[in-house]
């Protein structure tokens, strides 16, 4: 008896909701430990990525108006079907990453967890981030956190889906929309996050996530003057210089967490300081008087 | 009816301040204080007033500073009216007789306007009858603020009948309309009724903040929209009217804010006692004192001025 | 003097009609003008300034100088240190010697500093607004008003800041940056020396400040002011001189952050010339600000809100309301008010009391308005012009001016131009003046005006901008955070959020 021949699979893109391939055509390999592949994912292009900004942008002024509690509920949803892809969420884990099973589930309820925080704090980081302002004269001021608008992502190569999730939780709660680029070995998480996201309630276009080489992309993250804002984690300081002289052209907010970060731990990574560096401060002044 | 503009209270207040920020020295100092003193309506509204009284204050309207011409070297102006009760207009006119300073009497159940439109129309008429002839009425607050400002209207506009048949050959007398905005309270208020006054009075008639007898009567802020509801009726129709502010205005280095308020609102059109005036009693006082300053150097006494 | 009698014969009963020399106009020209009051506080100005540094008065290394003139009469006040390189490396060393006992001096003593310097500069406050009107251009009536006491109001503000910097950052531990170097403008010297002094001082950093080329002079004096009080050695350190020190200061190693206050073009410049380097940066850039007015708005006040928008400091503001969005139903009424009052602004003597408009800052800033006024021309618009005042014989002047026809599309609707010059233009619903303020790359400041409620909320809540004043405008406040969006910038000055730059978390 032969044994069956398994079915590769390969990963498309999810832009605004829908997984389309790659325009470019191009696809990587994805090994596990043993160096067998289990899969293709694509190789987005300059291309890809414009398409991704195009719908994060159409996306994002409707994110950040629904209401904050409801944010809070899709962000909770989010994590409910996390928990539901929990092994198949393992299993990739492991298997590229060369990591144990109890490791790697260990990775996807901290990632679970990780989103519920800032479910939690949708309704809440305006509270702490804004305030009331005792200013001099007859007038009420007040700031308020906004959302600065499309933020570029770029993920860490490990771990690949707490980093992942770890870096967009905040930038969603806040109602930023992303455009993910995934890890770089072992993007297959992401791709099943994408997965989860389209049959969550996330509206699409809110995440994007791209798959593909940080070298080809990240000038192109810089470069993009419709993106207000990256943030990059696990990045060389070369990548880290190219984004942040990008950045320059437009006053994108960039954020390169350092290779220090340590995504397992709460009370750092789950604090409304993440929040803080995707979000402008309003400060809204009238005069009070009959 | 007239759609009035809402105002901003804070940013109507600020800018009224801006004027107290003008600096009046030298030369526009001496020219304003004088200007001041020809704009004032010498006032008393007193139930204690007597005739006696009222004849010290009309001395003072025609001649404010007696011993002028020695001390200054100069005649400084008279003030452009005498502000009495009705019952003391006969006496005011006859002490004022050909001064060339209006007989100005408040009227019309003045200060609350409280009694029966019949009534208010015929203290007008008196008053008119025995001399006056300028006619400082108030408004039906209690119509005002029950939102009946048809009635408002009307009532002005009968007073304003009146003034208009009154006086030597029937050519009319002036009329101002006492808004009294310390009851009207918000600027809103203030403006609705300023342009309710304004569409019922005719060319050279006034409209005037407060009887004095409410507080807060006249402020920077409150004759700054009033000034404006003025300067909307000049460039939108053409009427003139003009602004008196009343109650509260006291010293001299306040009586020039108003001008400056009234020289950057309406241009100078409006700096003359045809279109502007004080409604003071002791204003008169620090005027002088600050003409005498400039031009002696030295600050008066109290008494240096003769008692009204 | 006339009386009643003689101007009765001119009278008509009712709403008299426009009879000849009575057309409806507004007539300011004088026959009771204000006379003229120079400000007599007379400032002594030594002929030569150096550097700041270490808490001593330093020439230049090089010996390099330059002049700083009094742009209404384009007198020399003075003769100041051109700094290089060489005079910034020796700054930054003195302010990082001094950060770490600066950091180390319990909260409170270090807010104690603070309080001595706003309460210095209340006290020389007169002293501070003459020197600052003669080396800027402005008005003295707005260094006397504005600059100055809100200059001592940031120190006072950020002096309570220094031992409570936990309660702002909660659940965070705040740490000092460190060595903050900081770049500020010409149109508000002394003030944007204080919005970025104050702060950083109360998180326990110190400073290297490079004063504007055009206006080093009340930095300088703020010096004197630290000496003064005390404050020790290297805690603040100011470097004068152009565009050279500037960049020697972005560039050295030494510093950890930077905080620039300036064009959109520097800023860009100063975040690529940053870009790989880990330091922290805080920029405050230009602006083509919106101010919208509804029909339902207070026109008066708001007109008077177009007025203190765009002719305030003679729109030397990055928050000028430049582009004015009025609703076509009272485009009219609007623009006949503003001509109104532009009739009524004086122009002039920047030291006489009465100016409401002052001198423009330096030769090369009229050129540039110039530049601006030409595009507006060639590209055939009207320009209204109506202030008659006479424009003294020297110094830098512009009248104050306003275009309507104006087109999104129009240079002067774009571009960021620094001067009193108003771009009018019009829209017809809501959403359409959403669209219109919020289509530029700049994102500074917004101004709404109307009496409704709900509408003013909303449109605040859409409106592109880090500070949005709702029925006002060009409302400065130290316990206020301001700053841009998009390219206007990021981080806040002032407020609690004002904070966030001058610390690590």
């Amino acid at each position: 008896m032969t044994n069956r021949l398994p079915i590769t699979k390969t990963y498309k893109l999810f832009i605004g909701g829908k997984f389309p391939r790659t325009e470019s055509g191009r696809s990587v390999k994805v090994c596990d430990a043993s160096g067998a592949v289990v899969a293709h994912t694509c190789r987005a292009s300059r291309k890809d990525l414009r398409n991704a900004v195009e719908a994060a942008a159409k996306a994002q002024p409707g994110w950040a108006g629904a209401n904050a509690y409801l944010r809070g509920q899709i962000l909770y949803r989010m994590a409910e079907m996390l928990e539901g892809k929990r092994a198949e969420l393992a299993g990739a884990i492991a298997a590229v990453g060369g990591i144990s099973d109890e490791a790697a589930r260990g990775e996807v309820d901290a990632s679970t967890d990780r989103l519920i925080a800032f479910a939690g704090w949708a309704d809440k980081y305006p509270q702490v981030l804004g305030c009331h302002n005792p200013v001099t004269g007859p007038y009420y001021n007040f700031s308020v956190p906004e959302p600065t608008g499309v933020i570029g992502v770029i993920c860490p190569d490990e771990p690949s889906l707490l980093g992942l999730v770890s870096l967009i939780a905040p930038v969603l709660c806040s109602g930023n929309a992303a455009v993910v680029l995934a890890s770089e070995s072992n993007p297959i998480p992401a791709c099943v996050l994408g997965e989860v996201l389209a049959t969550s309630d996330v509206p699409g276009g809110v995440v994007n996530i791209l798959t593909g080489l940080r070298d080809e992309l990240a000038e192109h993250f810089a470069s993009h003057r419709e993106i207000g804002g990256v943030l990059a984690a696990g990045v060389s300081a070369d990548h880290r210089r190219l984004l942040e002289a990008g950045a320059a052209e437009n006053m994108k907010r960039v954020r390169v967490l350092g290779d220090a970060t340590d995504f397992g731990d709460d009370a750092a990574m789950e604090s409304p300081w993440q929040i803080e560096p995707f979000v402008e401060t309003k400060t809204i002044w009238h005069p009070a008087s009959a | 009816m007239v759609q009035s503009p809402t105002i901003n209270r804070v940013m109507a207040d600020e800018r009224a301040a801006s004027f107290t920020k003008r600096s009046i020295k030298t030369k526009a100092k001496d020219a304003g204080l004088r200007l001041a003193l020809s704009m004032v309506d010498l006032t008393t509204l007193e139930g204690k007033d007597s005739p006696e009284k009222v004849r010290s204050l009309c001395a003072k309207a025609r001649r404010p500073m007696p011993d002028d011409e020695r001390v200054l070297g100069e005649r400084l102006p008279h003030v452009a009216a005498v502000c009495v009760y009705p019952a003391m207009v006969p006496v005011a006119a006859e002490a004022l007789e050909g001064s060339g300073i209006h007989v100005a009497s408040v009227a019309t159940g003045f200060p609350s306007g409280q009694y029966p439109l019949d009534v208010r129309l015929r203290d007008a008429e008196r008053a008119i009858a025995d001399g006056a002839d300028e006619i400082d009425m108030v408004i039906n607050r209690g119509a005002f603020l029950s939102g009946r400002y048809d009635a408002v209207g009307e009532e002005i506009a009968s007073v304003a009948d009146v003034c208009a048949a009154g006086g030597p050959g029937g050519r009319g007398v002036h009329l101002k309309v006492i808004l009294e905005t310390g009851e009207l309270e918000t600027y809103d208020n203030v403006r609705r009724a300023s342009d309710i006054a304004i569409e019922h009075i005719r060319d050279g008639d006034f409209i005037k903040t407060s009887t004095g007898k409410v507080s807060p009567a006249a402020t920077m802020g409150v004759t700054l929209v009033m000034l404006e509801a003025i300067r909307d009726a000049w460039l939108g129709s053409g009427k003139r009217i003009g602004m008196k502010p009343a109650g509260g205005i006291r010293t001299a280095k306040q009586s020039l804010h108003y001008l400056a308020m009234v020289k950057e609102t309406l241009g100078d059109a409006w700096l003359t006692p045809e279109l502007f005036r004080f409604g003071a009693s002791s204003l008169v006082d620090d005027l002088l004192r600050q003409i005498v300053k400039r031009k002696t150097g030295r600050y008066a006494a109290r008494y240096d001025f003769g008692v009204a | 003097m006339t009386t009643f009698q003689e101007q009765d014969a001119t009278h008509t009963n009712g709403t008299s009609a426009v009879g000849p020399g009575r057309s409806p106009a507004l007539e300011f020209a004088s026959a009771w003008d204000y006379a003229p009051t120079p400000e007599s506080a007379k400032v002594e100005i030594a002929d030569r300034y150096g550097h700041y540094i270490n808490g001593a008065f330093v020439e230049s290394i090089s010996g390099d100088v330059f002049e700083t003139i009094n742009p209404a009469t384009v007198e020399t006040l003075s003769v100041v240190a051109r700094g290089t390189a060489e005079d910034v490396d020796a700054a930054v060393k003195a302010a990082r010697q001094a950060q770490p006992r600066w950091a180390a001096l319990p909260a409170k003593e270090r807010g104690k500093y603070l309080f001595r310097i706003a309460r210095r500069l209340q006290e020389r406050a007169r002293e501070f607004a003459v020197l600052e009107t003669m080396d800027n251009g402005k008005p003295i009536k707005e260094t006397r008003d504005v600059d100055i006491p809100l200059a001592a109001a940031h120190f006072f503000y950020h002096a309570g800041w220094a031992d409570k910097l936990a309660y702002a950052f909660g659940g965070a531990n705040p740490e000092p940056v460190g060595v903050c170097g900081q770049i500020i403008p010409w149109n508000f010297p002394l003030l944007m020396a204080a919005w970025k002094l104050a702060p950083a001082l109360a998180c326990g950093n110190t400073c290297v400040l490079k004063p504007a080329e055009t206006t080093p002079l009340t930095a300088l004096r703020l010096a004197e002011v630290f000496d003064e009080i005390g404050l020790p050695p290297g805690v603040v350190n100011i470097v004068t001189g152009d565009g050279e020190a500037g960049a020697a200061l972005v560039e050295h190693p030494g510093v950890d952050k930077i905080a620039f206050t300036g064009s959109t073009e520097v800023g860009k410049k100063i975040a690529a010339a940053t870009a790989g380097t880990g330091k922290k940066l805080t920029l405050e850039l230009g602006g083509k600000s919106p101010n919208i007015i509804f029909e339902d708005a207070s026109i008066d006040q708001a007109v008077e809100g177009v007025i203190a928008g765009i002719y305030f400091n003679q729109g030397h503001v990055c928050c000028a309301g430049s582009r004015l969005f009025v609703q076509e139903s009272i485009a009219d009424a609007v623009v006949a008010r503003i001509e109104n009052r532009l009739k009524s602004l004086r122009l002039g003597d920047p030291l006489d009391k009465n100016t409401d408009i002052g001198a423009i800052n330096s030769a090369q800033q009229l050129g540039t308005i110039t530049r601006y006024l030409d595009s507006a021309r060639d590209e055939g618009l009207t320009r209204h012009e109506p202030n008659g005042c006479a424009l003294p014989d020297k110094g830098y002047w512009c009248r104050p001016c306003f275009f309507t026809g104006v087109q999104p599309s129009h240079t002067i609707a774009r571009e960021e131009i620094f001067g009193p010059v108003l771009a009018v233009q019009t829209f017809r619903t809501p959403e359409e003046a959403i669209t219109r303020a919020n289509n530029t790359p700049y994102g500074l400041a917004a101004g709404v005006w109307t009496d409704k409620g709900s509408k003013i909320f909303e449109i605040a809540g859409r409106l592109k901008a880090g500070v949005v004043w709702l029925n006002c405008y060009n409302r400065f406040d130290p316990a206020s955070p301001f700053g841009g969006y998009k390219e206007s910038g990021f981080g806040r000055e002032g407020g609690l959020q004002g904070l966030r730059g001058y610390v690590r978390l």
